[in-house]
């Protein structure tokens, strides 16, 4: 038991004016994020990587570069994480394939957050019959079978992965719309609403500029949520055959190579699959500590 | 009960009917037709081709055509596999799939159910933390990574089981638990949310308080609310684990449905994507009604809402 002698308070040894000053919501979120340190560690490893899959290929080797003498060597000085049966840098195309899957993940959540929030606005603004009517058809399509007919647009869209990532993040935004419909309902009641309304400003103004802004904590969360899945989608896709082609390479199509030839040569599996595996872990585990930190009424799942 | 089980049923036709429509359309246009072959067919073939399998008919009869053969069952003859229909494909390939799928969900419930009540019997202490653990290595293992390894380190190198084929009853293991460990995750995370929520509600302390052991406790009593968020989750779970078939079915040569249905997206064969997009969808509605029916009678107060 720690005494309660004023000393011991987190406040102790602040000036009275320190002690004025207010706090904002942001910077205690800030304060709550920082103590948790496998969402620290997390982040720092999701900077890394994103600094390292964006600058990386301007000096590593180029990830087509073939040497045929060389063949697949293990991993060794010259090569970190060895070669390929071509005899391509892995380090090297680890880092182009990363670009890809991380490009993958962030523009079809961008595209998911989009319509989701849009859509989720307006819903839960309208109210009444409109949000019926939307939610409805929210429920419909949130029947199918999304990997079914992810793989269906592949047929079309197989030579352009860019419409791929368009189509994967067409289909994420379902759940964003739920939530942040769900969110709105709240702040809807609220008196700054009313406040708002009363200046006589537009929907479009309330919804973008007085309500969204409320409701960031939990869009933020469940953004972080969502690239973990659309990269596994990628990944998926890529996988099965139908995603990423060659010469170019996402981290699914590494691990399928790998896979193919894991019996010889371990490593082409092994070390894509564990940056995939950990830059998931991070994802996830920054993901579950923003949600902590924000969205102070959530519980765990 | 019944009505709310007509009205449920109800709302499932205009989801059958937006996804009948999408299918048919997407593949009947998708670029590349199933008779672009290396070989140049004559224009006469071509045509023939094209009336045998009813595509030089206008379009809205082609649509009404198919979905009334689908309407009684009939899924039409493959494009790519000679004289064989997609009915006669779906009976040789999918009681694999099946037998797969369902050792999976099993091994997904046998490990992930009692893994989730022994973390929310001691909450914060090493096994509540191990649960944890092993819950974020599972969600965070993609199983098209964890099937390799299996593979590399049980079939490789120690030899124990063979790495691929479906001949033997020791080539289901891997498999199966490969697609099932990624679910016990899940299922082990949401049955420890569950639980911990109805272990503090005050008809626990009551069955306690009357003496009951701790077993007694959560067979009897508290199971049936903890798993709610479970069962509300084996619909997503059971469409994960047989579209997760298709990278299992690949990785493990399994001769099953989901390896048949990418195939049949790399061959351009129309009737047969159709077909099985169309027999995997309207089997995950079913299966959905079956899991909304079965939360209404585990929980009652569904029904008025």
């Amino acid at each position: 038991m720690v005494s309660l002698s004023p000393k011991h308070l987190p406040t102790a040894n602040l000036s009275v004016d320190q002690l004025e000053q207010g706090h904002s919501l942001w910077h205690d979120a800030w304060i709550r994020l920082r103590k948790n340190k496998l969402a620290v560690v997390s982040a720092v490893w999701l900077i890394a990587l994103l600094l390292l899959c964006g600058l990386g290929p301007f000096f590593a080797q180029p990830y087509y570069e073939q040497n045929l003498n060389l063949g697949a060597v293990s991993p060794c000085a010259a090569h970190w994480f060895g070669t390929d049966t071509l005899g391509r840098d892995l380090f090297a195309r680890l880092l182009y394939g990363g670009r890809i899957s991380l490009t993958v993940g962030l523009v079809a959540t961008f595209v998911a957050l989009t319509i989701g929030v849009t859509y989720g606005a307006i819903s839960g603004y309208a109210g009444g019959k409109t949000d019926a009517v939307m939610m409805r058809f929210v429920e419909i399509v949130a029947a199918m079978p999304f990997t079914v007919f992810v793989i269906l647009l592949m047929v079309w869209f197989g030579r352009d992965i860019y419409l791929l990532f368009l189509a994967i993040g067409a289909i994420e935004w379902l759940t964003m719309a739920r939530i942040v419909r769900g969110q709105i309902m709240t702040v809807k009641k609220m008196e700054f609403i009313e406040a708002a309304r009363s200046l006589g400003l537009s929907n479009t103004r309330i919804i973008f500029r007085h309500m969204i802004p409320n409701i960031l904590g939990p869009i933020i969360v469940y953004t972080t949520l969502t690239i973990p899945s659309v990269m596994l989608l990628e990944a998926f896709l890529s996988f099965l055959g139908l995603g990423v082609q060659p010469p170019m390479s996402s981290w699914g199509s590494l691990i399928k190579d790998g896979a193919e030839k894991m019996e010889e040569f371990s490593w082409l599996l092994i070390v894509p699959g564990a940056a995939f595996s950990l830059t998931l872990f991070s994802l996830n585990f920054l993901g579950d500590g923003l949600r902590d930190a924000l969205d102070v009424r959530a519980s765990k799942d | 009960m019944l009505r709310f089980v007509f009205r449920r049923f109800l709302q499932t036709i205009p989801v059958l009917i937006v996804i009948v429509t999408v299918a048919f359309f997407l593949v009947r246009f998708m670029p590349g037709g199933p008779f672009d072959s290396e070989k140049a067919t004559t224009p006469e073939i071509r045509k023939n081709l094209e009336h045998y399998y009813g595509y030089d008919l206008p379009l809205y009869r082609q649509y009404f055509n198919y979905v009334g053969r689908a309407l009684h069952g009939d899924l039409g003859i493959s494009m790519k596999y000679l004289n064989r229909t997609v009915n006669e494909i779906v009976i040789d390939k999918l009681p694999v799939s099946l037998e797969l799928g369902a050792l999976s969900l099993l091994i997904a419930l046998a490990i992930g159910l009692p893994l989730g009540v022994a973390a929310s019997l001691k909450p914060n202490t090493w096994v509540d933390y191990l649960a944890s653990g092993f819950a974020m290595t599972g969600i965070c293992l993609p199983t098209f990574v964890l099937g390799p390894l299996l593979v590399l380190v049980f079939a490789i190198y120690f030899g124990w089981f063979n790495a691929s084929g479906w001949f033997e009853p020791s080539d289901r293991l891997l498999p199966s638990l490969t697609l099932g460990l990624h679910y016990a995750a899940y299922i082990a995370r949401l049955t420890r949310g569950g639980m911990l929520d109805v272990l503090n509600q005050d008809y626990i302390r009551t069955a306690k308080a009357k003496g009951a052991s701790t077993l007694r406790v959560v067979l009897k009593h508290a199971l049936r609310g903890g798993v709610l968020p479970v069962v509300s989750f084996l619909g997503p779970a059971i469409a994960g684990i047989l579209t997760g078939s298709f990278v299992i079915e690949t990785v493990f040569q399994i001769p099953g449905l989901g390896r048949e249905f990418v195939n049949s997206v790399g061959n351009r064969d129309g009737s047969l994507i159709c077909g099985l997009a169309l027999l995997y969808a309207s089997f995950l509605i079913f299966l959905n009604l079956l899991v909304d029916l079965a939360l209404a009678w585990l929980n009652p107060k569904l029904k008025f809402e």
